[in-house]
């Protein structure tokens, strides 16, 4: 009986927490809805996005939503670049920067490397990168932004595995729900259409979006390619590359805990506990299973980007998951590209649709923590020398 | 203890340094002082301590494809047994070396009991076999070393052991500091059940250190960048010194024969090695800024002597500090204080060799007391304590003294809010009295503020009203109307130059404005009313408005007592004035919903060629520039301005700034006002005030609980019947129904009822109704 009052309680909070969602953008977005059957974990998510796009920051909107657009076109993710898109008019952005990257200020296009880096093969992020973009300039970059661009770049990348592995982000390709709706967030108008209703399916397709707002979304559905150099460059197996001068990332030389944290705490206030949080609760999050497939897990997707534990025996990554779902860990983590052809079929049959969104957000979070350790210790490099 | 003494009479050398092949995770020194091990990733070596430098005397990494075992988190010198060391392994292991081993390995066990990274090993003090470890995986684990297997697990029950201590006095007693931010204490026999815990940080702390002399003294370092000191010799763990560095503290090691001092680095960013006095947490008593990168392991060289550092660090150097090489911080700081006293003086103190400085121009107001100055009582000379290594300054201390009346003070704000009425009398005449107020009290702005609030929105709200007035005063309406438009002009002109710079542009435009409707008003013949006062004597305002007058202290009733609990309810904007009035003209704050400022063809008496702007200006079109000027008012501080006005315009301007806003001024000048103590004054406000939060502050502790006439228990539930004797309570003495609403009750026989019942009830009788035979009294 507790645990029916624990339950409901839980729902309480998850619905809570949408409505405050719906209020603040709008409608609620696919993701949100995915992550509702968790709800401590996506308020720390809720928190932490909010945060990063719209509180205190050196960078302004309109450029972190670029930025986001950016990090979401490196993996086709039509979803979340529509999503910004539609965020970075709405924060007073030129609309002509949307034809594409060479459109952007010069700043955002030098942002482009890294962005690549991070997002396919961070373990190729170097001192000379961060030195490159903080060189003193007419386009440098702060320390500070740079540290925010980084994070957001992270963020979106791994929230494009989530969007993927969920299928969010199929529901907006040609189908009319792209025209209504679903892209353009952020308009208070909804929530008081009478879309505030509780259930999380009425907000969405149903509503009728203003005429103008349809005309911007013609342009919203851009292309992710536009945002894009080099669209070869993609994941390569880091296993493979050993033999080469690639070192093996230690996590025991340059922890989250012990590293990551103090440096992106310094350079980008309070990002440093919000991010903690989304670890600590991933990590808390009551999972069927055993502890250890959970860490099998999360060792896995690091040893994917090439970040290896000295305390973790990998052969239990081999005697734990079974090879559809590494498959599936894999195509979510390193390939969460709808446009190309998938590495395994996502109709994953081994577990059930709750652990889906489980192992999705285990994923994202790994990859997340991966990208800001490669990204943050090449700045600790540059800050020493 | 002869060898020992010995030993620390031969430690000599100086500051010096050796490169390493690889980065250094920790370092330990063997008892006598004479090397050092330094353990990392990639190195595990034992260096000589000689006295012009390090000497590599031994490599325990053998082995031509090293395993995991080799890397090391941690390493520590056995402290009674010099051939003894142990390792922690990032790969979970802990081993212990040998150094009387004849092969080349060294190594003599290996525990691989943990599952995860092992952080910290430490040797029991005096214990020779006693190994302690502490683990990632949460658990900490106590080896014998003459078993293959640890003799105890200690479970935390919280996340990763990031640090294991063993008490340096008490034998049994350790301590486990925890990545999620508690410090555990454990007794060595009890491995179920820790004897107490306690949160030292917020996120992990990193590292502990007991005290070498006071017992109860354990230092913790965390990632909140805090350096804490804790008596645990108490019932309940105390802080006593906390010390705030720049960055996560990753080490804490108390300094030998030096009780307060200790000594940290850093894990991130920071690359110094600090010795701080706990007494003084605000500055490094000394710094060592040799190392080009983080310091990963600091270790006071020997046990009883303060003078030698060692530190290693990720640089893959090898570091001798000497403490008189040091850079001692304070030296290069000059200490200043600054403080506001109880009457806006500002007492400034510096080291004199910076105040004998040439005096620049702006110093006036400034006294000086040199240091032999004992005019202040304040004055007092630190007696220099020699145990305190501190440099002692003698300091200049200067006070700057407030002139009396100036700014500083706050009489001005009690005046005003005790002079400025907000509420009961038509809107243009609060504006009139608040501007006489402001400019009494010498605030020129604030008064013009007001004029000029005045003339933007009075207008004809009442058609009725203003031909009211006219047939009062139509005999003098021309000569007032002339009167002062001259004298307007001529008092705008004035203002301007009183004002500053920087609202010369406002005040122009609203001086258009203001010339504008000052034409179309006069037409409307009520401009005596709403310009002769300005520029008349108090006197003359008064002979003016004589029935008015007469009757203010009516409105200025305090609101105490009898304004029902449900009209504050149903009324909540109304500052209502007094009904029976018929000839005050009810345009108060609460009502006008404004009209246009149109002319009244009948009254047009002013030429119409002089407009330059079209007379159809709606007061709406001053809200943006009044919410500008009342933003920048809460803005300057001055909240009075702010919400007094925000009262008085009442609707006129309500919607245009956002419900928290108003709130939030509110609160603040409430709070104000009863900070002066101005109850009554802030009783006001809050009835006037339209926001709800506010408002119900009114409401706040109103509830009155009361016992059942009958039984004289608690009513406990609300209704009205007692529970317990099922009466009805509070029954009216004279019809014996329930009094639901005002229950009147006299002070001396506590009987009681409606409260017309009684009334009528005593007009008749002197004795009470209940018939008790008291004699009431109702006034």
């Amino acid at each position: 009986d507790a645990r029916r009052t624990r339950g409901r309680r839980g729902v309480y909070r998850a619905s809570l927490l949408c409505m405050k969602a719906l209020a603040n953008r709008g409608r609620l977005d696919s993701v949100s809805q995915q992550m509702a059957s968790h709800p401590q974990y996506l308020e720390s998510f809720l928190r932490t996005q909010h945060y990063i796009l719209y509180m205190d920051g050196p960078l302004p909107v309109h450029y972190r939503h670029y930025i986001a657009i950016m990090a979401a076109a490196r993996h086709h993710c039509r979803y979340l670049v529509s999503l910004h898109s539609a965020q970075f008019l709405l924060a007073d952005g030129d609309p002509l920067w949307l034809q594409g990257l060479e459109a952007a200020p010069l700043r955002l296009q030098h942002l482009d490397h890294i962005n690549k880096v991070l997002a396919h093969q961070p373990w190729l992020t170097a001192r000379s990168h961060i030195q490159a973009l903080l060189k003193t300039g007419e386009q440098c970059w702060s320390l500070a932004e740079l540290v925010q661009a980084v994070v957001l770049l992270a963020h979106c990348h791994s929230l494009c595995s989530f969007v993927f592995g969920s299928g969010s982000d199929s529901d907006t390709t040609p189908t009319p729900r792209v025209h209504h709706g679903t892209p353009p967030g952020y308009c208070l108008c909804d929530a008081a259409n009478g879309n505030t209703a509780l259930s999380p399916s009425l907000a969405g397709p149903t509503e009728k979006a203003p005429r103008r707002r349809e005309e911007d979304e013609a342009m919203f559905s851009a292309d992710p390619s536009r945002f894009v150099t080099d669209p070869e460059f993609g994941y390569q197996e880091f296993a493979r590359r050993e033999e080469d001068h690639f070192q093996v990332f230690r996590v025991q030389d340059y922890s989250w805990e012990d590293h990551g944290f103090s440096l992106v705490n310094r350079l980008y206030s309070d990002i440093g506990h919000l991010l903690d949080e989304r670890f600590r609760n991933v990590a808390s999050l009551p999972f069927p299973h055993s502890p250890d497939l959970k860490r099998a897990i999360w060792n896995y997707i690091h040893c994917i980007y090439g970040i290896r534990y000295d305390d973790y025996d990998y052969g239990e990554v081999n005697r734990l998951l079974e090879r559809g779902l590494k498959l599936y860990i894999k195509a979510v983590a390193c390939y969460p590209d709808s446009s190309k052809t998938p590495l395994c079929p996502l109709s994953w049959a081994p577990v059930k649709a709750s652990d889906k969104v489980h192992v999705n957000l285990l994923v994202m979070e790994a990859r997340l923590q991966a990208e800001l350790l490669y990204a943050l210790r090449a700045i600790t490099q540059y800050m020493i020398a | 203890m002869e060898k020992m003494t010995r030993v620390s009479g031969t430690v000599s050398g100086c500051t010096m340094f050796c490169h390493l092949d690889a980065p250094a995770n920790a370092i330990s020194v063997c008892r006598d002082a004479t090397q050092v091990v330094v353990a990392g990733r990639n190195i595990f070596k034992i260096y000589g301590l000689e006295e012009d430098g390090f000497v590599e005397r031994l490599n325990l990494r053998v082995g031509r494809k090293p395993s995991l075992n080799f890397s090391c988190a941690d390493v520590m010198w056995h402290q009674m047994e010099e051939n003894l060391l142990a390792t922690a392994a990032t790969n979970g292991a802990v081993v212990t070396w040998n150094l009387a081993r004849p092969c080349r390995n060294k190594q003599e066990q290996l525990f691989t009991e943990h599952k995860r990274t092992v952080n910290k090993v430490c040797f029991h003090p005096t214990e020779v076999n006693m190994l302690l470890s502490g683990s990632q995986d949460g658990f900490m684990k106590c080896f014998d070393l003459r078993k293959k297997e640890s003799v105890s697990t200690f479970s935390g029950q919280s996340e990763s052991v990031r640090d294991v201590q063993f008490s340096i006095k008490d034998y049994f007693t350790f301590a486990a500091s925890f990545e999620n931010g508690n410090v555990q204490l454990w007794d060595i026999r009890r491995p179920d059940r820790y004897e107490r815990m306690f949160t030292a940080h917020t996120g992990p702390v990193f590292c502990c250190d007991w005290h070498p002399e006071d017992r109860g003294w354990l230092a913790t370092g965390g990632r909140d960048k805090m350096v804490k000191v804790w008596d645990m010799s108490t019932n309940r763990v105390k802080e006593i010194y906390c010390v705030q560095t720049i960055a996560s503290v990753a080490r804490v090691k108390w300094r030998p024969e030096r009780r307060y001092h200790l000594a940290t680095c850093s894990m991130m960013v920071d690359h110094n090695i600090y010795v701080w006095d706990v007494r003084r947490p605000f500055i490094p008593f000394a710094t060592f800024e040799e190392h080009k990168d983080v310091t990963t392991g600091i270790v006071w060289r020997h046990q009883h002597d303060p003078y030698f550092l060692l530190s290693g660090s990720k640089d893959s150097t090898l570091y001798q500090h000497m403490f008189k090489d040091a850079s001692r911080p304070v030296d290069r700081a000059n200490p200043e204080g600054l403080c506001f006293g109880l009457f806006g003086d500002l007492a400034f103190a510096a080291k004199e060799s910076l105040m004998s400085a040439p005096q620049s121009v702006g110093d006036v107001g400034r006294k000086t007391y040199p240091g032999g100055d004992r005019r202040y009582p304040i004055f007092f000379f630190k007696k220099p304590d020699v145990t305190e290594q501190f440099a002692q300054v003698s300091s200049a201390l200067s006070v700057f003294e407030s002139e009396a009346g100036s700014s500083v003070g706050m009489d001005w704000f009690i005046n005003t809010a005790q002079s400025y009425l907000l509420s009961g009398k038509p809107f243009a005449e609060l504006c009139e009295h608040n501007a006489q107020v402001a400019k009494r009290l010498n605030r020129p702005q604030e008064s013009t503020t007001w004029t000029m609030l005045r003339i933007m929105f009075s207008e004809p709200a009442n058609p009725s009203l203003s031909s009211n007035h006219n047939l009062n005063k139509s005999g003098n309406l021309p000569l007032v109307n002339s009167f002062s438009m001259k004298e307007m002009s001529a008092a705008l002109n004035e203002r301007n130059k009183e004002n500053r710079q920087d609202n010369l542009h406002s005040l122009e435009t609203n001086l258009n404005n203001n010339d504008e409707n000052e034409e179309t008003e006069g037409s409307e013949g009520q401009a005596e009313y709403l310009f002769g006062d300005a520029e008349l004597d108090d006197d003359d305002l008064y002979s003016m408005e004589h029935d008015n007058q007469a009757e203010e202290p009516e409105y200025l009733l305090p609101q105490e007592a009898f304004p029902l609990r449900h009209e504050i309810m149903d009324h909540p904007s109304a500052p209502e004035p007094v009904q029976e009035k018929p000839e005050s003209p009810h345009v108060s704050g609460s009502e006008a919903e404004s009209t246009c400022l149109t002319p009244m063809e009948s009254f047009s008496l002013i030429s119409v060629s002089q407009l330059l702007f079209s007379p159809h200006l709606p007061p709406k079109f001053f809200c943006p520039i009044v919410k500008e000027m009342l933003c920048y008012y809460a803005e300057q501080g001055d909240v009075q301005m702010a919400v007094s006005v925000l009262i008085v315009l009442g609707d006129r301007i309500r919607k245009e700034i956002d419900e928290l806003t108003q709130e939030h001024w509110y609160m603040s000048y409430i709070d104000l006002l009863q900070r002066f103590e101005l109850w009554n004054v802030s009783n006001e406000v809050i009835k006037l005030s339209t926001c709800g939060a506010i408002m119900c502050l009114n409401q706040t502790s109103t509830t009155l609980h009361i016992n059942c006439s009958n039984c004289k228990r608690p009513m406990s539930n609300k209704g009205w019947i007692c529970d317990r004797c099922h009466h009805c309570a509070s029954v009216c003495a004279v019809c014996h129904h329930v009094v639901k609403g005002l229950f009147v009750w006299c002070q001396g026989c506590s009987h009681g009822g409606h409260l017309e019942h009684v009334m009528e009830w005593l007009k008749q009788s002197k004795h009470c109704p209940a018939g008790c035979g008291h004699l009431c009294e109702y006034t």
